[in-house]
């Protein structure tokens, strides 16, 4: 590949100036200050803080209400992550094999992905209302009462539902486009050694997709853990009680609910450790991503 | 092994193209035949409609003595290689040839067995555990085609699968190709717009033109008696040479030249080849060679008669430069078409 290169020095600094210095205000400097906090406690009222060590780490460990939120959010990133894959791969699976109208089908798919998580939680409020929602009605009507904000498993379920139904779309227009990347002719040869379409799809079309699969489950585990704030803030409306929450949730609860900012800050260190984790994953993941052709 | 059959089969794709007009044939056993003809004409359309992966507008199709019309591809007992071979980029050479047998039930030993022989047939035992993507493209073409041969199929489907190699290597794998099918027998239907495969490979060669038959027949007799200037033009390298001529007085006039002697009355297009000539300076009708063109075995001299090209194929050690000469034409190699059709008189 050709490199262009720049005359001066200053000049490519110079225009990576403002994103790096958005980068530092943004990130680094909260990043670094929530570390900071996380081995302070602050004085509710404000009135100054004094250094605690790792008690805020030794809090949390001991906490039984974290250690259950910690195992609730895996729940539901394992929930979210699998439907909203499993689904999307149906709908593109289904997609794919439709010649006419494809384009509409795909845009009122795509339409979902343009709605703000905050308003998929409202529209989801609306929808499971516990006295008018329709779908709470079609919950009522197979026997089961749906009580949204009341019930934790219902809310639960709801805060699953809402986010898969908000992430689809992504993974929907992922896995199209690694369907239709597959070249015509391999699935073709595929379609004359193998008679049941079970069996092409698990054996030809699947592993083929399996880059863009790997791909996107890293994504969807960092929706579903960070990304639904919006739909759990809604979900619960801001009455986290007996309800369920994910831990982002419970860092935002904690830390401006609370006022507890040194336990708050050694729960978004908690978090941000994860993130890098789930990158340095991701990255090695991409490097070693499967080139077959 | 079968016989094939095709019966006023025609395709029209959704947007209304018809891309084959009602065509029927029949392939008799083991026989090789080659569909050629320029690009678009039909070849892959009317290939894809036997393999099964284009429905069939109208017509029938039968394999052996079955009606295949609405059979899946997977059950019509054939075997197709692909221009650009279609392997499973996932799969290790050997899964690649050994997939369709696994999905016809039959055992796992049987399986290894097969793809060995068909591995040692085809010079791939060293690469059955490689990826597609660690071969290069003649021993690819060399997968592709083992994963044909070890089906065993009735009926081998090969859309221009040497178009992707260079000069050489589609020479040999001609070669190749040819003494397997002619060792297993399998009823071929090979698909190529390049003449010299067609010549070179075909038992009986069918000219495609718009979706149309131009001619079957055997390369002999389609090089040697074209049934439209079609064809004349569009097999051998270089063409027939194509005429406008006048039938007068029981002679075929060029200008004012008379060419050769024939009955028929009024305009035609003459044709003769550009070897069923003979040059010297006896003969009695003027040449005038523009352009020499060495081709080291032979030379080709290009140039006019009355004002219209004319090429001359002369061997090796006829010394020539560009200049007047003066030429005869075999008359038992001459073919005359109709001037306005364009069909063989
Ligand atoms: N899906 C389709 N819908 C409409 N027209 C098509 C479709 N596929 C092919 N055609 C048209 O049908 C004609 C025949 O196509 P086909 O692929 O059979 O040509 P071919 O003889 O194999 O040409 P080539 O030598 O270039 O491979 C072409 O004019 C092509 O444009
Ligand atoms: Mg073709």
């Amino acid at each position: 590949m050709k490199r262009a290169g720049f005359t001066t020095r200053w000049l490519p600094i110079l225009l990576l100036l403002p994103q790096l210095v958005i980068i530092a205000v943004f990130f680094y400097w909260p990043a670094a200050h929530a570390v900071q906090s996380s081995f302070y406690l602050e004085d509710p009222f404000g009135f100054g803080s004094s250094f605690v060590g790792f008690d805020n780490y030794t809090h949390l460990a001991q906490s039984s209400e974290y250690a259950r939120i910690a195992k609730f959010t895996l729940l539901f990133t394992i929930l979210v992550t699998f439907f909203s894959l499993a689904l999307a791969l149906v709908l593109a699976v289904k997609a794919d094999n439709v010649i006419r109208g494809a384009k509409t089908y795909r845009t009122l798919l795509m339409w979902v992905y343009a709605v703000a998580p905050p308003v998929a939680g409202f529209i989801g409020l609306l929808m499971l209302n516990q006295t008018w929602g329709p779908l709470a009605e079609l919950a009522k009507s197979v026997g089961w009462d749906f009580k949204l904000g009341v019930n934790f498993a219902d809310t639960a379920a709801a805060m699953v539902l809402v986010s898969v139904w908000k992430q689809v779309p992504v993974n929907f227009i992922f896995f199209l486009s690694g369907l239709q990347s597959i070249p015509k002719s391999v699935r073709e040869a595929a379609l004359i050694d193998a008679k049941s379409s079970f069996r092409r799809f698990w054996d030809v079309t699947f592993p083929l997709l399996a880059p863009t699969g790997f791909f996107l489950l890293v994504i969807n585990i960092t929706y579903a853990l960070f990304d639904t704030f919006g739909v759990v803030d809604v979900l619960v409306k801001g009455e986290p009680g007996n309800n369920p929450m994910t831990l982002v949730y419970k860092v935002y609860v904690d830390g401006f609910r609370g006022n507890d900012i040194g336990g708050s800050s050694a729960q978004s260190v908690i978090l941000m450790v994860l993130v890098l984790a789930l990158t340095i994953f991701q990255f090695r993941l991409i490097e070693r991503r499967i080139h077959y052709t | 092994m079968a016989q094939v059959s095709l019966n006023k089969i025609r395709k029209v794709y959704p947007n209304g193209f018809e891309a084959v007009k009602p065509i029927s044939f029949d392939i008799t056993d083991g026989e090789f035949v080659v569909l050629v003809g320029p690009s678009g004409c039909g070849k892959s359309t009317l290939l894809r409609m036997v393999a099964g992966l284009e429905d069939i507008s109208e017509g029938a199709l039968s394999i052996g003595d079955r009606n295949v019309n609405h059979v899946d591809p997977a059950d019509r007992d054939i075997a197709m290689v692909f221009q650009n071979y279609a392997l499973y980029p996932h799969m290790t050479v050997r899964k690649n040839i050994g997939y369709g047998l696994k999905n016809r039930k039959i055992a796992a030993h049987d399986i290894e067995a097969k793809v060995q022989a068909a591995a040692k047939m085809l010079n791939l035992t060293d690469y059955l555990d490689r990826k597609p993507s660690q071969l290069s493209g003649g021993q690819r073409q060399r997968v592709a085609m083992g994963r044909a041969v070890v089906r065993d199929p009735a009926l081998f489907l090969f859309d221009e699968p040497l178009s992707n190699l260079d000069a050489k290597l589609r020479h040999q794998m001609r070669i190749e190709i040819k003494a397997l099918q002619r060792r297993l027998g399998v009823t071929s239907i090979y698909v190529t717009h390049d003449q010299v495969e067609a010549m070179t490979m075909a038992d009986r060669i069918i000219v495609l033109n718009n979706g149309q038959i131009e001619q079957i027949g055997t390369p002999a007799e389609i090089y040697h008696r074209p049934a439209s200037t079609f064809v004349a033009s569009f097999m051998g390298a270089p063409p027939m040479n194509l005429i406008a001529a006048q039938g007068h007085d029981g002679r075929i006039m060029v200008g004012d030249m008379a060419l050769a002697s024939n009955n028929i009355i009024g305009p035609v297009t003459m044709g003769i080849r550009p070897e069923d000539v003979e040059i010297g300076p006896d003969c009695e009708i003027p040449f005038t060679v523009d352009i020499v063109e060495e081709l080291g075995a032979h030379r080709l001299l290009h140039g006019q008669v009355d004002g219209q090209d004319f090429t001359i194929h002369v061997a090796k050690d006829v010394a020539l430069s560009a200049g007047p000469i003066r030429m005869t034409i075999k008359p038992e190699a001459m073919i005359l078409f109709d001037a306005q059709t364009g069909l063989a008189l």
